[in-house]
């Protein structure tokens, strides 16, 4: 809760300081904040409390899904330097922006209410919404901007047509009390009710862009400008996964509810993985790719979603966080090498091994850690994933699925490695990189390979 | 303890390598190789060769909560593996010394890198443990082979390590699937999966599900068409080691995580396998006789030898596991021999067409000797390393179904066919003017083919130096297997 607070009052600060005629403070001080919510969250380790009527509940799970989010903002934010250094008048709103979506992704791990959940996604989706247009002069920023709005809002309505549907059906917006509710009778569920589960499933599904739900995706990612595409399809997305589970598991795990979603889910997850693997291939633009690579990666998440026992909440927790590290990395890079070179095409990575050592070499450990290959945390992502799954021996062909999806992964991750130490260039002049930036650069990688060889610091939380 | 060390080592080694600037780099890589031999052989000598259990064990928690433990050991198969390795690590480094390589130093930690991860494979008792280093030592070598290969390197690497990946993912589903039927919360020890019952049915699929994963690194017939491609593009140290030590880890595999853990799967499928192992023999054979590069000829004439090693081991008999064994190691030496050799000469030639080779042995005594007994090692003839193995693994194929002994013994003929045939064609003959000027060995050459050479009459001499190691871990394998 007390996080909540903070950032909340940091984002106000934020905008305050902006009004200051250097920008250069902005950057660290936003760090600090991050710093310090990472840190003041952690006190509420095994310290339950419910807050406000219990609508909201910061137990384990949210303390461990806060953690991971604001680690990976705090991992995200050295990559704006760049708006530092040419003097964007708004970074300060950038910034406060980002920290009010932080906000949203906090309250949609600790909701225990479904009008928190909904108030959380809407408190992150319209400061998205702004930042998905921050590039005023851009043409595909606005439109990026518009879809997103126009899209967001039509399946924001969705799932509050939703919420309403069971309310009608269970008479509470508590999640604990939807889960004890009785909802069939003579074993026919009650039909607002399925169809209560359905809209909010559609709803949550659009938010972490799972196919067939997934169109805005790709277009989306492209238009905005890369340092909030980063934000969007890492801690986004792992705020929505984390809210699906919680609401699953609250909510909808009675054996008749179960029945109703599992099979829906279960095509969601299939389809998410074709889509997003497939549509990646075909990809000229880096940033296409990972756009189509963050829509897999909520497949493998719906995995662990749809495996729905006692390994699902860990594994998603280290997937997401594995998964996020990366992508940062990733966006990150692609953001420096296209701001000089002027094309997010895998060409414009070229040789970028020779002039780059160490951009390439984080780009290559991230790469791997999406393709799931080990000695990176992707691997054990993957691994975590497949083991909640497998315990039920049914699934099996899913993962066969998935196995045959991941080798399709690694043709276009490798594309990018092939492209920085193999293909000619004759670009020969280095990427600039900023102080903040390789430093951050350094340690996302010491991170993902020393989780690829220790994976139980994260994965033994919950 | 002194396994650990022969892990870590070389991964220590190669980040100090990766520190030193400029061709010096290449004799660093090489002193480290040495001390990880010299490692080895102490290993060896602290082996119990009476015991077939695992020794020189080591084991903590890794992955607590999921029950995975970092353990490892040797029995020994493993330690012959292990002592594989750390016999051809140096000599490949060595063979390297006359190339200058572009960034020397990232080249050899790569090697050295590599090593590690095939030492994990060989002493893994965790069935994640060995997962992790069989695709820890892919990574590095598809560098290795992708960075400083030929011209169509890009994309026949990238077909390399797009197919064995795959495969290895289905291996990863199996021993999850295994994993989750071990007894409590659950291990991915090796022993532990010894001990499930499972379906007959469950064992089926299981089989393929690791089979397939083994069968692309060996690789049998079908799952060939990346290797000749890889082999040929790769430069000559990548072949080496993807040649002489790699494609063992896929035959390790079957003997440690394949045969004992689904023995059901097995008797269900041998035959099979037998079938696609011969087959692939004479099929390799054939192609090979056909063949006009070099370094393609000899591809293809792995992919037939590994064909009968595959045979053997499937057939489940002591001489043919422990031919399989033996063969494994004569390969390793004969294969690595036979690729420096054609690097020697494409070195001086910058061809390795046959056709426009031929007349070298007028200038070149010693290379032909060396090459002569490399190359009749390689077909089997009685007195070298090659015929020991070939005999243990046909006796082994016979016993099991003599047409398929006949059939499987052709190899003997086609080998000494393609392979006398490329001799005769580099070099006897009229000079080319490409082999106009060609020089003998030089001393540093000679270093890396003397201790091959000796090997190959150590093993064709006195197999039982070798085979004594390996005998109490192959009993132990046959009682496990027959449980």
């Amino acid at each position: 809760m007390i996080s909540i607070i903070l950032l909340s009052v940091f984002g106000i600060i934020n905008l305050f300081v902006g009004f200051m005629k250097s920008k250069r403070i902005l950057l660290p001080l936003a760090l600090l904040f991050l710093a310090v919510v990472f840190g003041v969250n952690l006190f509420s380790w095994n310290d339950t409390q419910s807050y406000f009527n219990n609508m909201l509940t910061i137990d384990n799970y949210a303390v461990a899904f806060t953690g991971i989010m604001t680690l990976s903002t705090l991992l995200l934010l050295p990559f704006s330097q760049r708006y530092v250094d040419t003097e964007d008048s708004n970074l300060a709103e950038y910034y406060s922006l980002l920290l009010f979506a932080l906000v949203g992704t906090i309250m949609m791990v600790s909701y225990e209410n479904l009008l928190m959940l909904f108030i959380g996604i809407e408190i992150l989706s319209i400061a998205m919404y702004v930042l998905a247009g921050s590039d005023k002069r851009s043409l595909r920023s606005n439109e990026a901007s518009l879809k997103y709005f126009l899209m967001g809002a039509f399946f924001t309505g969705i799932m509050l047509f939703g919420i309403v549907m069971i309310y009608g059906a269970t008479g509470t917006f508590n999640i604990t009390e939807i889960g004890a509710a009785e909802v069939a009778t003579d074993g026919v569920l009650n039909t607002m009710f399925i169809l209560g589960l359905l809209l909010l499933v559609i709803g949550i599904s659009f938010k972490i862009s799972a196919a067939p739900f997934h169109f805005w995706t790709p277009d989306v990612y492209d238009g905005t400008p890369t340092f909030f595409t980063a934000f969007m399809s890492t801690i986004v997305k792992t705020a929505g996964v984390a809210a699906f589970y919680k609401l699953m598991d609250a909510a909808f795990a009675s054996t008749y509810a179960y029945a109703a979603w599992f099979p829906t889910l279960v095509a969601i997850t299939v389809l998410t993985l074709i889509v997003g693997n497939i549509g990646a291939v075909v990809q000229t633009s880096m940033k296409r790719m990972l756009a189509y690579s963050s829509i897999s990666h909520a497949g493998y998440l719906l995995i662990a979603l749809v495996a729905f026992n006692d390994k699902s909440e860990s594994s998603i927790l280290f997937y997401s966080f594995a998964y996020s590290a990366a992508s940062i990395a990733a966006f990150g890079v692609l953001k420096m090498v296209a701001d000089q070179r002027g094309s997010e095409e895998y060409a414009a990575f070229n040789g970028l091994g020779k002039t780059n050592p160490l951009l390439a070499f984080a780009m290559t450990v991230s790469m791997l850690s999406l393709a799931g290959i080990p000695l990176t945390a992707g691997f054990f992502g993957k691994f975590f994933i497949f083991t909640s799954i497998l315990q039920n021996p049914d699934m099996l062909w899913l993962v066969i699925v998935a196995i045959v999806l991941a080798a399709v992964g690694i043709y276009y991750y490798l594309r990018v490695v092939i492209a920085m130490y193999m293909q000619p260039t004759t670009d020969t002049e280095a990427v600039r990189v900023g102080s903040f930036a390789s430093f951050t650069l350094i340690a996302i990688t010491i991170l993902t390979i020393l989780l690829g060889i220790a994976p139980a610091l994260v994965s033994d939380l919950i | 303890m002194i396994t650990a060390l022969l892990l870590f080592w070389p991964a220590l080694a190669a980040l100090l390598v990766l520190l030193i600037k400029g061709q010096g780099a290449k004799k660093v890589a090489f002193v480290a190789a040495l001390v990880e031999f010299a490692l080895s052989l102490f290993a060896l000598s602290e082996f119990n060769t009476q015991s077939g259990a695992m020794q020189q064990t080591l084991s903590f928690p890794w992955v607590a909560s999921a029950g995975i433990n970092f353990s490892i050991g040797m029995d020994g198969i493993s330690l012959l593996m292990v002592l594989l390795t750390t016999f051809l690590i140096p000599l490949i480094v060595l063979s390297s010394f006359k190339h200058d390589y572009k960034n020397p130093n990232v080249f050899y930690a790569l090697v050295l890198f590599m090593q590690t991860g095939l030492i994990g494979v060989f002493v893994a008792m965790d069935a994640f443990l060995f997962y992790f280093f069989w695709e820890v030592a892919l990574i590095p070598v598809y560098f290795i082979a992708a960075v400083w290969g030929g011209a169509n390197r890009i994309r026949v690497t990238f077909k390399f390590f797009v197919y064995t990946i795959f495969g290895s993912l289905f291996m990863l589903a199996a021993f999850i699937y295994l994993y989750l039927q071990t007894p409590g919360s659950h291990t991915s020890d090796v022993n532990a999966f010894y001990q499930l019952t499972l379906s007959s049915e469950s064992q089926s699929w299981i089989f393929w599900f690791l089979f397939i994963a083994f069968a692309i690194k060996m690789p049998i017939f079908p799952f060939h068409t990346w290797q000749p491609d890889t082999y040929t593009e790769s430069p000559a140290q990548a072949t080496m080691l993807l040649s002489g030590i790699m494609l063992k880890m896929g035959i390790y595999g079957v003997l440690r995580w394949l045969l004992p853990v689904v023995p059901f799967g097995v008797s269900q499928w041998d035959e099979l396998v037998l079938i696609l192992s011969i087959i692939g023999i004479v099929y390799a054979s054939i192609i090979a006789i056909r063949q006009r590069d070099l370094k393609r000829l000899v591809a293809y004439s792995s992919i037939a030898h590994v064909g009968l090693i595959a045979a053997g081991i499937f057939t489940l008999n002591e001489q043919g596991l422990q031919g399989g064994v033996i063969q494994m190691l004569s390969h390793g030496i004969n294969v690595v021999g036979l690729f420096f050799i054609i690097d020697i000469i494409f070195s001086r030639t910058q061809t390795r067409e046959i056709t426009s080779l031929g007349g070298i042995t007028q200038n070149t005594p010693a290379l032909s000797i060396y090459f002569m007994i490399l190359l009749l090692g390689s077909v089997a003839l009685p007195l070298t390393n090659g015929f020991v193995g070939e005999f243990l693994l046909l006796s082994g194929v016979f016993q099991y179904n003599g047409w398929f002994g006949a059939v499987a013994g052709l190899t003997i003929i086609l080998g000494a066919v393609y392979m006398l045939r490329m001799f005769q064609g580099v070099m006897f003959g009229t000079k080319s003017e490409l082999t106009e000027n060609f020089s003998d060995l030089s001393l540093n050459e000679k270093a890396v083919l003397i201790p091959l050479v000796v090997m190959v009459f150590w093993i064709g001499l006195f197999p039982n130096t070798f085979l004594s190691i390996s005998e109490p871990a192959v009993h132990n394998l046959l009682s496990i297997i027959n449980r």
